[in-house]
Formats: structure tokens, sequence, C-alpha cells
């Protein structure tokens, strides 16, 4: 569920980033007003989550494995803000040693994985977490695994928000989430599982933790309308963002556009227009280059060879990648890449 | 080799490189952090089906490798690592998309391979980045830039602590996973009920040592404020390192470079 | 009686990033014979047990453990062949309780539930636990978790034992009850050590490692009299002046 750099558009992964921010801003002022010192906790039990992930379990009937996700124990265990914290730390090194996740889409990571069970589900569930003294395993089954896999279906569904709104994909919203909600449905039930069974063992062998963590949560007041309002912050700043993105899918180009008159620094275009056509005169074994936009039908004629193009609408030479004279340069580029890099490359230094 | 022991290793040799000292270990990491996150968003504003303007990107993590002292062995050892999200998404776009886009040497291509071959580019392009940033930084001098590019302080700190203690537990949970495959003997995974017994043990031993930490901390005389790795002032270097490769992003994000490369060659050639 | 013989020919080691634990070691350890493997830290004892306990294969050279040639295909024969207790027994607890994890070898080796109950009887029996039969592991102390950890490796009834640190931070009365224990077992002993004092009392043959290499194999009370040879490998014993 981690999502990469390749799918995502920098307005969506910019607006998530804003929310990420201040959320972390949020968890990190609440944190402090707490006064309990939990960095050295947070710290390893989020490597415990790190390393929790990399040992796979056989999920029974589906000869398929899985993984621990840890969000929702992290909030069970640690209390929303530190556990968002740890959360987005985790995903922070997973995404820049191990590129599990890109940077840029590290604010729709952290949003995905972090915000709902954290501040979403947590604060629902907490209550029935010690309600009636220290939980059994009954009671937590019942109350993890429908939390785990709301959770996790509001993280998924963020997922194919994020990347449908980004533009880069051509998989319709039905495909895609019939796709992402049943599996994550099916993983949402494990993770409840497990986290249920780990919260008992803590539960059996270290009582006073869960209750100093619940205590916690029991002495701040006004909590769930905390979290509704907090949901709903959200949901509208990286919601109406990413809309926003999706409306003017080259965001960068229409900001342009809009602050300089045009889209971008054109070339002159006979240029380009002489030269395309010589090169159909010369070169008549090769095929015509149709180009065809397939997001602007409307805007077919005259858009071919690159010609004139007319007000309002995208240049195509941004598109150059689709003619033989893009591929051609794009490989010249590539082979002046390699050689800047020989060029620069320092002697071969020790063991790796 | 377990997965977690291989990836401790990959983690301690990245830590390695980070240590090294060439001219781009020694740029101001505020700038690189910087540079390198408007690389990826550059790259990542190209429209869907950009193939041959993504070229030029390709110099920003050639040079860096090169300069920076990091083998490209690098990118295939990770690779394996990097989540196939956004590649298994992708391959959707060809079953999509079925518009004919251009034509090479006769076979039709549609556009939805053009735009799934754009987001294999994209992703090794963001991926290098990622890797090459951490590989000439370090962790250390990521938080200490991110601190003070505005991030809470109380999260890099644990992101520090986070790191270290990675190796610590995750040696741990190597262990506790070799004590059991030396006993499952005829398992390929572990089942979902040892899984739990084993993740339960393995967190109360974490809960165990952040106590322990906790109070080694407020010995030596903790007082909430974790110590920071110091960073100096932003050098001259760092300066240009930073408006330089910003303006060449700049530029060939607006310049077609390789299409009039292209065109010029192929005049050249007539 | 062929089963248990342990054969290593050149047997190298290198971890993925180059740095080599084993370069060339050669020993035969025959059945019933139960040998100090000595040497300081890091010169290999624990890698070399890693290798003979099926954890991990030789980067190059030849071992045979009892019938089987260690590659790819037998380690989960080797596992079964030779019983390994790690240096830190927490490491080696991983279920609810001692009775299950006594019990999880053998139910995975897929006995039939008797067979099984009855070999927990006997490993708890062993080593003197059995009123320690529902306890959670993070309920024993560190002699209790030594003794159980014995148990859950004895239940799957090994040819061969493998020990790395067995009295690492146990009391002497500790100590004393796990070396009298040992000496019980009729197994194939191979003992990764530094406590010098038990490797004398248990083990009649040594081999001393100093930086992956095999500097000395012979008789324990020989190599441990060779005050040069001991030295040389770091294990001066000499006793430190009072003041």
């Amino acid at each position: 569920m981690h999502m990469g750099d390749a799918l995502i558009s920098p307005a969506v992964g910019g607006a998530m980033w804003a929310t990420t921010i201040g959320l972390t801003a949020y968890a990190a002022k609440r944190l402090r007003a707490e006064n309990s010192e939990k960095t050295p906790l947070m710290a390893t039990l989020g490597a415990f989550v790190f390393s929790a992930q990399m040992i796979n379990f056989s999920i029974p009937w589906t000869g398929s494995s899985g993984h621990l996700g840890g969000g929702l124990l992290l909030a069970i265990l640690l209390g929303p803000y530190a556990a968002f914290l740890t959360i987005f730390a985790v995903l922070a090194i997973q995404a820049l040693f191990f590129a599990d996740g890109g940077l840029l889409a590290m604010g729709c990571n952290v949003f995905n994985l972090g915000f709902w069970p954290a501040f979403a589900v947590y604060p629902f569930i907490s209550r029935y977490l010690t309600c009636a003294g220290l939980p059994g395993a009954g009671r937590l089954m019942a109350v993890c695994i429908p939390a785990a896999v709301i959770g996790l279906q509001l993280g998924a569904l963020g997922v194919v928000l994020q990347t449908l709104a980004s533009g880069r994909t051509d998989l319709p919203f039905t495909t895609f989430a019939l796709y992402m909600q049943p599996i994550h449905l099916a993983i949402g039930i494990v993770e409840g599982i497990i986290t249920a069974a780990v919260v008992a063992a803590v539960v059996k062998a270290r009582p006073e933790l869960l209750a100093a963590s619940s205590a916690q949560q029991m002495a701040r007041s006004g909590q769930r309308p905390l979290a509704i309002a907090l949901i709903a912050a959200a949901l509208m700043i990286g919601g109406v963002l990413s809309w926003f993105a999706s409306q003017h899918d080259d965001g960068l180009e229409w900001s342009i556009a809009k602050t300089i008159g045009q889209s971008e620094l054109d070339p002159p275009r006979s240029a380009v227009h002489a030269s395309l056509a010589a090169l159909q005169e010369k070169i008549s074994l090769l095929p015509d280059y149709d180009f065809k936009k397939p997001q602007q039908a409307d805007a077919a004629e005259g858009e071919e060879e690159g010609g004139e193009g007319k007000d309002g609408e995208k240049w195509p030479a941004v598109n150059a990648g689709t003619s033989v004279a893009g591929i051609v340069g794009s490989v010249l580029v590539l082979l002046l890449a390699g050689f800047i890099g020989l060029a620069l490359r320092r002697p071969p230094s020790g063991k790796f | 080799m377990s997965q977690i022991e291989k990836a401790i290793l990959d983690l301690g040799a990245l830590d390695c490189l980070a240590r090294q000292r060439t001219a781009i270990h020694g740029i101001d990491p505020r700038a690189k952090v910087a540079v390198c996150l408007v690389f990826i968003a550059t790259v990542a504003s190209f429209d869907k089906y950009d193939v041959a303007a993504l070229a030029p990107f390709a110099v920003y993590p050639a040079a860096l490798m090169a300069a920076g002292g990091v083998p490209i062995s690098l990118i295939g050892r990770f690779l394996v690592y990097a989540c196939p999200f956004a590649i298994l998404v992708g391959a959707f776009n060809p079953l999509f998309d079925r518009q004919i886009m251009l034509e090479l040497g006769g076979v039709a291509v549609s556009g939805g391979w053009v735009s799934f071959f754009s987001i294999i580019c994209r992703f090794l392009l963001a991926f290098s980045a990622a890797l090459i940033l951490v590989a000439t930084t370090g962790l250390n001098a990521i938080c200490a830039s991110l601190t003070r590019l505005g991030l809470p302080r109380v999260l890099t700190a644990l992101m520090v602590m986070l790191y270290r203690y990675i190796f610590l537990l995750g040696q741990e949970a190597n262990r506790m996973k070799r004590a059991h495959d030396l006993r499952a003997v005829n398992d390929q995974g572990v089942d979902l009920r040892t899984y739990g017994s084993l993740a339960s043990l393995l967190l109360l031993r974490a809960y165990a040592r952040g106590e322990r930490i906790h109070a080694a901390m407020l010995c030596r005389g903790f007082d909430g404020e974790m110590p920071m790795t110091a960073i100096s002032r932003f050098s001259i270097g760092s300066a240009i390192f930073l408006i330089a490769w910003l303006a060449y992003f700049a530029a060939m994000r607006f310049l077609p470079l390789p299409r009039h490369l292209g065109e010029a060659f192929l005049e050249a050639a007539r | 009686m062929s089963h248990h013989i342990i054969e290593a020919s050149e047997v190298s080691y290198f971890y993925p990033d180059g740095t080599q634990a084993l370069a060339g070691v050669s020993f035969r350890i025959t059945h019933g014979e139960a040998v100090a493997i000595v040497g300081e830290n890091g010169a290999g004892k624990s890698t070399l047990l890693l290798l003979l306990s099926g954890c991990a294969l030789p980067s190059s050279g030849r071992l045979q453990i009892g019938d089987y040639l260690a590659t790819a295909a037998t380690l989960s024969h080797i596992r079964r062949t030779v019983g390994m207790i790690f240096q830190d027994s927490d490491d080696q607890l991983f279920m609810p309780s001692v009775e299950e994890d006594v019990a999880f070898g053998p139910m995975k080796m897929g006995l039939p539930e008797a067979d099984v109950a009855k070999r927990v009887e006997m490993a708890l029996t062993a080593v003197g636990a059995q009123h320690l039969r529902s306890r959670p592991p993070y309920r024993l102390s560190s002699g209790e978790k030594r003794a159980v950890a014995i148990a859950t490796v004895l239940a799957m009834s090994p040819n061969i034992l493998a020990l790395d640190e067995p009295t690492a931070s146990l009391d002497p009365k500790r100590r004393r009850s796990l070396i009298e224990l040992m000496r019980s077992f009729t197994h194939t002993k191979v003992i990764a050590t530094h406590d010098l004092d038990m490797a004398l009392a248990l083990c009649p043959r040594t081999i001393l490692l100093h930086g992956g290499r095999v500097i000395a194999d012979g008789l324990t009370t020989a190599i441990f009299n060779n005050a040069a040879l001991m030295a040389q490998s770091g294990m001066n014993m000499e006793p430190i002046p009072s003041r």
C-alpha cells in the first residue's frame, strides 16, 4: 500500500504533504503537552514494527503471506499522537533507505497509513478497550478486527483517490477500487487478529502498560468531537486540493500559463515545423509519426507534427517523447549523462 | 540469509557509503535534501505521456553517483526492496488506453504503453534520487536538516533513535526467526498463531529495552531535548550546487532538449 | 554409527559484505565426542556453529553432517540432526508457554499428539523443568530460560548438540548444574565457549580458533597448558595479580 512517486503528481503530493505536516505539528504539540518522555519507547516500538514487518506469516487457506502493519497496535500502545509520529518515522526510514514509498508520496503514505488508525479509528475504540477493566482476548478481537478493517479500508481508498487524482494511471475508479478494497479487507481482518493477539499478550504480561496508555486517553476530554473535526479538516484539505489538482492535469503548466501568459518557453515554431517536414520528406522508409493525444481528442488537427498550437491548448512540445526525434534525442541525452557520470567518477574505493 | 539479516546488512552498507568524504558529501545536507525533493517533484510534474523529456533528468543521479562515490550496483541491490505498486498499477495502462500514439518501425504503440513506460522511468529516477540522497548524506544529517527546515524536533530525534534501534531489534528478531526456522523443519513460513506469539514476545522485549534506554538516558542527564547533529553554515559551494541544479531542472522541464537534439542529429545524419 | 560424524574440509565463510569469518577450517568429529570450540570474540566460533546447525551454508569447502552433505536441499535434514542452543535464550523461546515451546519442534516434525506429549515430558524431565510447564517465557529466570531452551531442542531428539556459550551469564550454582546436565547427555556435543573451566570439565578435545582459522586441534589439557598457543589465540589465562 505504499505509494511510489511514479504515479503521483506534484499537486496531489504537495497537498497531502501539507496535510501531513499540519497533522504532525499538531501531534507534536499535543505530545509535548502530555509531558511524558516517550521517545525511547516510540523508538523501540517503531523498531519493533519495522522488524515485525520483515517477518512474514502464512495466511491460512490462501497460501499467501502477509506481515503486521502495526498502525493500530502503535495507537493502542502509545496513544494517538505518539503513534502518528512513530508511524511517520518508520515510513520515513522505509522511504529513504528502502524506497518503500516515494519521498514526494510520503505525505500520502503517512496519511493513509497513520492518520486513519491513530486519529480516526483509535479515539472511537479506546474507551472500549478499558471500559470494564482490562480487556480479554474476546473483547480485543471484537474491537481490533473492525478497527483494523475500517482503518485499512479508508487507507486503501485514500490510495485509490490520490492515484486517480494524479492522473498518471488509466485505471478507472471502479476497477481500481475493486482491486484494492477486497484485498485490504482481508489484510485488515488478519491485522486485527494479530493486533488483538499481541495486545492480549501485553495485557497478560504487563497489564500496567495498557492501563497507563488508556488512562492518558481518558484524561483527555472531548476526544471524539476532536477526532471528527480532525477527520473533516484533513479530508477537506487533502480532498479539495487533490480535486483541484485533478481538474488541471498539468497543474504546473496551468499555473505557469496563468503567471506568464504562456505555458512554457516556446522554441521557434518555424524551425520545428521545418525540420519535421524535412524528416518526413527524406526518410520515406520510416512511417509517419502520427501524434494523437487521447486526452484531448477534440483538438486533433493542427496538433500533428508539432504545428501551430492554438491559444489555450497545451503546447505539444511538452510531449516530445512521442516523436522519433524525441526518442533519438533522449538516447543522445542518456549517452551524455552516462559520459558525464564516467567523467566524474571517483576511483573505486574499498569493498562493496 | 533471512530477509531481516539482508536488510540490516544493506542498511549498514548504505550507512558506510554515507560516511565517505567526497565533494558531494561535503555539500550542505539542506541543499541536497531540497534539490532531491525538487528533482522528484519536477519529474512527477511531467505529462503522463512524456518519456523522452525525462531523459535529461538522468544526468542528476548519474553525476551525483559518480562524484559521490556511489556504485551503480547499489541501485540493483536496493531495487529488490522498492515497492512495485506503481509498476503494477501502471501495467494496467496499456489495457485501458489503446489509442495509437505513434508508430515505431511499423509497430503501432498505444498511449497506454507510452504512459506505462513513462511510469517506469519516473520510478527509476525517483528511486535513485532518494537512494543517492541517503548514500551521500546519511540519516543524521538528513534529520538535522529537516529540523532546520521546520519539521518538529520530536519527530527527527525519533527518526535518529529509531534508526539505531532497528539494527538492535532487527537482529533480535532475526535470531528469533532463526530459532523458529531451526525447529519448524517442514514449514516455509511462520504460521499465524506462532507469529502472534513471536511478535508479542518481541514486543515485550522492545518495551523492556525502551525502559532500560530511558533509564540510561536519565542517568546521563537527559532533560527532554535530544541532541542533534550540528550543521555548519551554508557554504558557497552548497549554494552553487543548489542554484545550479534547480536551474538545470527548470531548464530541462521547459525546454524540449531531447527533441531538439534528435532533430539536429537527424538533420546532420542526412 | 557413521550417522553422527561431522566432517569439515576447507570450509570458508564470507558474510555478504565481504568479511571473512572462517578460512579453510577442517576437522572431523566422531559420534559421541564432546568438543570445545575455543577462541576470542570474533574468532569465528558462532559462525562455525551456524554452519553446523544448518542456519547457513559454507561459502566454499565441504561440510558433511551425519549422512548429509550441507547443501540448500539438505538444510531441513541437518536442522533435525543438529540441535542448536543459542547464546541468548530469549531468542529461542517464542511460544506463550514453556510446554508449547517444547512441543513446537516435535509438532512441526509431524509427530502424532501422543508422541509429542511423550517427548515434551522426556525433555522437561531431562532438564528438570517439569514444574515450569505452564509458565510464560518472560516469567523465567535466566537459568530457567537456559534449561527450557535446551529442552526445546532435546524434544526433537537430535543426534548432535551445538551450544553457543552455554554458561554465559549464569551464576555459579546454575553453571554447575548446567555442566552436570550436559555431562549426562550422550549426544555428540560441540560447544563454543571461552569458559575454559567448563571446557576442561566437559570436553576432552578442543579446537582452537583464531581469525577464522584452526590453529590447534587436540587434547584440551595439552592445548590449555600450551601458554604460547593460548596467548596467540588471545586466550591469555594468566591470573591478574591482586594489588
